[in-house]
């Protein structure tokens, strides 16, 4: 974790836009300087409720975009879905509403240095990172394939701009209301094949990555993934975002998400349905 | 603000004095390095570090934590990396960095705590000892140490026989006992310099759409202002019975005004747990607040504040 979240700050932060976008809400956010430090991967920790809430507890939104200038100074945008009571709340507020938020917070995506061929597949929100990924991988000379998956066509986050920066989209949707029927990883080996792909970047929920490591093991492709695991802090300090992942001389872990992650190599998290502690992790 | 740059924050556990009121809690501070990047950790009178037990512990399965109503549960099971490496990579950063360190304890028997107890005897630049009892005892069916009079009494026996004379012995108690300052009058007894109060409650929520308990070890500790009262009635209590043993009190402060209820019942100083969660310069914020809300009362030190609410 050295070095991590070295810049980060906690800020009253002022919102300039609040927009429903099919079943999210896309936010942007006046940080100031926050945004020159933001990476595709980083995510931010907002306080909900406001002063008087009974939620004490702060909830972590992936970064979509950031801005370092503009009309407003460094802008963050988030793309939020309104699941839970805080979540909601935070969609509810109004423009020139301020909240306390804290980041740039965690481990960002690693940008290869050669312009590879890469694919980003994103389940539901979680595509929200990787529209900003994409950018910085096509400022890199990076071939740019994205899969979006959801259960529904609502639940795709796919916003004009962001289609700009890849070089092709598919999208997959579990009833078929959208794109192809079925998940994003039944069209996986057929793109990586087609486009040489030579790395994979995922973000969505836990059993989509899994899914998503267990290919880009079978074809021996690098794959980050940023994990989803419920944080009560989001700065390292409470050890409730843990997942079990193999350290660099192969020990398994319990690690933190927040601080260790989101950004993980999936060939190192131990994926399991069940939730235990896996045999062999150290301290079991 | 009311100016007063005499104003006298100091606090005394054993023979050590402590420059600041305001202490991280065990287990919710991480390993310091984490809050370092919000704020210098010299404003703290201390870190106190995570509950560190003998061996390395995984700590328990996930989902580990539920929101409650102004409050949450854990069941972080005492993860860590065990006292070798604890004192190989924690404790040498923290001492580098200035931090004051006061080390908690877990073990599972007594002869745990005695042989954490000898193990951290020799380390140079240690504050204090926090040794939290709120632990199963392996050779006692599991039963918590603070739950047992005989049992508490014993542990913070050894600790005193096997940690010398320099370092305060603070001995943090669980708000789970029919009579808590029974507990309290075993440990002071034992030898505790302080005593730490309190630690979480235990609680349990139930998923209604699952039908089963939301966390994964079932049953977790509830922090947070929810559990204040408990903590300030456990601290108003223990302070009437034992005027001259100070206590660090904790359990929801997130703000001067909580901090002064600890103090006004009995507290000598404060840690902030959970609050850090929600505000990573929470222990700035409180530590500021607890300075100015004294002087607007008229109040010159910490010391001349605590337990005034026991005053006729
Ligand atoms: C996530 C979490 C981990 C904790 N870990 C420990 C621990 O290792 N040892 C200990 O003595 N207390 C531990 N506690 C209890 C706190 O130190 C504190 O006594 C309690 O949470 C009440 O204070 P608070 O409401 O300010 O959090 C933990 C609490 C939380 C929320
Ligand atoms: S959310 Fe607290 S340690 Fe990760």
């Amino acid at each position: 974790m050295t070095g991590i979240n070295r810049k980060a700050q906690q800020r009253s932060v002022e919102i300039i836009s609040n927009k429903k976008v099919g079943a999210y809400h896309h936010m942007v956010f006046a940080v100031g300087d926050m945004a020159t430090f933001a990476k595709p991967g980083n995510f931010v920790a907002i306080s909900v409720g406001g002063s008087n809430s009974s939620m004490i507890l702060r909830r972590a939104f992936a970064i979509y975009r950031s801005s370092d200038r503009g009309q407003y100074g460094g802008t963050i945008e988030l793309v939020v879905a309104p699941h839970g009571q805080g979540s909601k709340w935070l969609t509810s507020l109004e423009i020139h509403d301020h909240v306390d938020m804290v980041g740039p917070l965690g481990v960002s995506f690693g940008i290869p240095a050669q312009p590879v061929s890469a694919l980003l597949v994103g389940g539901g929100y979680g595509s929200a990172p990787l529209f900003g990924l994409a950018e910085v991988l096509k400022e890199r000379g990076c071939r740019v394939d994205m899969i979006l998956g959801a259960s529904i066509a609502g639940k795709i986050y796919a916003p004009l701009e962001g289609k700009r920066s890849v070089n092709s989209l598919t999208v997959t949707t579990e009833d078929g209301s959208t794109g192809s029927k079925g998940k994003v990883t039944d069209v996986m080996p057929e793109l990586i094949e087609k486009y040489k792909t030579e790395i994979i970047y995922s973000c969505g929920p836990m059993p989509m990555l899994a899914a998503v490591d267990s290919i880009a093991e079978q074809f021996g492709i690098m794959h980050q993934c940023a994990v989803e695991e419920s944080m009560a802090c989001g700065i390292g300090v409470c050890m409730t975002c843990v997942l079990p992942v193999k350290d660099e001389n192969g020990v398994i872990k319990m690690t933190r998400s927040c601080i260790d992650g989101p950004v993980m190599d999936g060939s190192r998290v131990i994926w399991s349905s069940n939730r235990q502690i896996p045999e062999g992790t150290w301290g079991a | 603000m009311v100016e007063n740059s005499n104003f006298d924050m100091r606090v005394k556990f054993g023979q050590k004095y402590f420059d600041s009121p305001v202490f991280t809690a065990s287990g919710c501070a991480g390993s310091g390095k984490e809050l370092s990047q919000f704020f210098p950790l010299t404003e703290l009178g201390a870190v106190v570090t995570k509950s560190i037990a003998l061996k390395p512990r995984s700590g328990r399965a996930t989902p580990r934590m539920a929101e409650t109503p102004s409050g949450m549960l854990n069941s972080i099971g005492l993860q860590g990396p065990g006292i070798d490496q604890f004192l190989e990579d924690d404790i040498p950063w923290l001492v580098a960095n200035q931090a004051r360190v006061i080390v908690s304890i877990s073990g599972e028997s007594v002869d745990d705590y005695a042989s954490l107890a000898r193990r951290l005897r020799v380390v140079p630049g240690l504050s204090g000892i926090e040794v939290n009892i709120s632990c199963p005892n392996v050779e006692n069916r599991g039963l918590v140490f603070a739950c047992d009079p005989v049992a508490s009494r014993e542990v913070i026996e050894a600790v005193r026989r096997n940690i010398g004379g320099e370092l305060p012995i603070i001995a943090k108690l669980s708000p789970d006992v029919t009579d808590i300052v029974q507990i309290a009058g075993e440990v002071i007894s034992a030898g505790a310099d302080a005593l730490a109060l309190i630690n979480t409650l235990l609680g349990m929520v139930i998923d209604i759409d699952k039908q089963r308990p939301k966390l994964a070890g079932k049953t977790g500790g509830l922090s947070g202002p929810a559990i204040r009262p408990v903590a300030v009635r456990a601290i108003y209590q223990v302070h009437s019975a034992f005027k001259n043993t100070p206590i660090l009190g904790m359990g929801g402060v997130s703000c001067g005004k909580d901090a002064l209820e600890m103090i006004f019942a009995g507290a000598s100083a404060v840690s902030i747990g959970t609050a850090n969660f929600g505000n990573p310069t929470a222990a700035i914020k409180v530590k500021k607040e607890i300075r100015e809300l004294l002087l607007e009362r008229g109040f010159n030190s910490i010391s001349e504040a605590v337990g005034v609410a026991h005053n006729e």
